[in-house]
């Protein structure tokens, strides 16, 4: 593939395995894991949880190193954390001692951007999420929602050419979480970065995606790979009554649906999944 | 209903029943020893309590021994936090450190620092130095044990997400290490303030020639109930005058949490 845009991710024979000091052995989190995404693509991984979706994010981030193979971001190898690339974690991890303004400012202050220049940078980013007046609030006065979406801005306000997004909407009630797609849409169809979404949804999986790469049980390999051909802009809530969309959702559930039985096996048997 | 009933005692209530039950044992008190039921020499009287303790604050002899003891206090509890905190933040860098003088902390924190006070004042003599001394081994410890809980606690996402976006160590501890680890110092904050006053009255008891700690040892050796009790009464108005300003500083530190149900 040429890399068209930045952003360009490949991930080569990734394989990743834990000790686990306490047993004496090693856990094999995920095996010859290898695809690549497009600068600019929109790509979701599913599997069955515990197949090693979130581990692969990690790598990708290089807040953890790889035991073997390759991952490279527009041609150069991963080794540590890329100010490039931008992360929304499962849990909102926002600083609670920080106000709305200041951790989305913070990535900002971090990169030694001084203060007059961040703050119509922060201004901006609070506007568009809709959080205009809740600037002085701490997270803990926000809700879920409210909260997820300063996570977004704060990822989003030094623009990462890389976003990696884990499980992120998976605490949000349905509407609140149609909401968030819908706007993370239409973030990405402004700005246009590479995304790689984790997530155990399929349907939300189809709704966001360009392409979908679906992970066996652990230890995670890819399974297949699917070309998700919907018409863009999407709307999530509409998109699903498009025809394709319930014969796509079909076909990748086939693939899926053993994995994630196998995936539920394991666990009730106390196997690492 | 008499649970919903229960709960609904107004706070009035609660004050006047407070009120009346400390009326009530003055009252006792004083009724028993007047009319020789108990020897007041034993438990002195609360009219000559009072008395006591109006005489010393108008002749200025009390607030000067309060001083002495409030200033080794507050010296030896800054110096024991900022100890505490740094040994702290460095063991939780370095690990180790950590595994190398975990023993020894433990064990030195298990030694029952009242009865090193002797060997302190043998040390450091009679004065400031003894006290200060006491007093930063007693708070040292309950610092140090919560700054690095406190780090060692801190969520593992919020370290990750700083690191993603772009922190660097010394952001690390700016941003997230330290205000992580000041929630836990400010939990045990009440407590060390209560082991650093004492620190420094146990110091004080045991070998000085002023302070709270030698006012009360001193009417002791005159077998001088009223002293000891005045002494106790003025060292308590103390502690509770102190508790209630570290309440107040505690919730300006911790208004970012919820509020406790």
């Amino acid at each position: 593939m040429t890399v068209d845009r930045p952003g360009h991710i490949v991930l080569e024979q990734v394989t990743q395995r834990f000790a686990l000091p306490r047993e004496g052995r090693e856990f094999t989190a995920v095996q010859d894991v290898s695809f690549d995404v497009g600068g600019g693509e929109f790509v979701s991984i599913v599997g069955p949880s515990g197949c090693g979706k979130s581990t692969l994010l990690a790598l990708v981030a290089g807040l953890v190193p790889v035991t073997a193979g390759r991952i490279s971001l527009d041609g150069r190898p991963v080794d540590g954390v890329t100010p490039r690339l931008g992360f929304v974690f499962q849990r909102d991890a926002l600083f609670p001692w920080k106000t709305v303004a200041e951790n989305v400012g913070l990535p900002l202050l971090f990169r030694g951007v001084a203060a007059a220049a961040a703050r119509p940078r922060v201004a901006e980013w609070i506007a568009r999420i809709g959080l205009g007046g809740f600037e002085h609030y701490h997270p803990h006065q926000l809700s879920g929602g409210m909260r997820k979406r300063v996570a977004l801005a704060m990822t989003m306000v030094y623009e990462p050419q890389i976003v990696l997004m884990d499980e992120p909407f998976g605490a949000l009630d349905v509407q609140t979480r149609n909401l968030m797609e819908n706007d993370l849409l239409d973030l990405w169809a402004q700005f246009r970065r590479t995304v790689v979404f984790v997530t155990h949804d399929l349907e939300e999986a189809i709704a966001l995606s360009d392409r979908i790469v679906v992970m066996t049980a652990s230890p995670g390999r890819v399974k297949s790979v699917y070309e998700i051909g919907l018409p863009r802009p999407r709307s999530v809530t509409e998109i699903r009554f498009h025809p394709d969309f319930g014969r796509l959702y079909e076909t990748i559930w086939k693939d899926l649906k053993d994995e994630v039985r196998l995936g539920y096996e394991r666990s009730r048997h106390g196997l690492p999944g | 209903m008499a649970t919903s009933a229960a709960a609904t005692v107004s706070r009035a209530e609660i004050r006047l029943w407070r009120a009346g039950l400390l009326g009530a044992f003055l009252a006792l008190w004083e009724v028993a020893t007047r009319r020789a039921w108990v020897d007041p020499f034993f438990v002195s009287q609360p009219t000559v309590l009072a008395a006591q303790i109006f005489d010393w604050v108008r002749s200025g002899f009390i607030v000067r021994h309060l001083l002495v003891t409030m200033q080794e206090t507050i010296i030896g509890f800054v110096l024991g936090t900022l100890l505490g905190v740094a040994v702290g933040f460095a063991f939780a860098r370095w690990q180790t450190l950590a595994h190398v003088f975990d023993p020894l902390m433990v064990a030195l924190n298990a030694m029952p620092r009242v009865v090193l006070a002797p060997l302190f004042i043998l040390w450091f003599g009679l004065g400031l130095l003894s006290k200060v001394v006491m007093v930063i081994s007693l708070v040292f410890f309950v610092v140090f044990f919560s700054t690095y809980t406190g780090i060692r606690e801190v969520d593992r996402d919020l370290v990750n997400n700083a690191r993603i976006l772009g922190a660097s160590p010394r952001h690390m501890i700016r941003h997230v290490l330290l205000p992580s680890a000041l929630t836990w110092i400010f939990a045990s904050l009440r407590t060390s303030v209560g082991f650093a006053l004492i620190g420094a009255v146990v110091g004080e008891y045991l070998g000085a020639h002023e302070g709270m700690g030698y006012v009360i040892s001193y009417a002791e050796s005159m077998f001088n109930a009223t002293g000891v009790l005045a002494g106790l009464l003025v060292l308590m108005a103390a502690v509770i005058a102190i508790d209630l300003g570290l309440k107040r500083l505690d919730a300006r530190f911790s208004y970012w949490k919820p509020i406790a149900k």
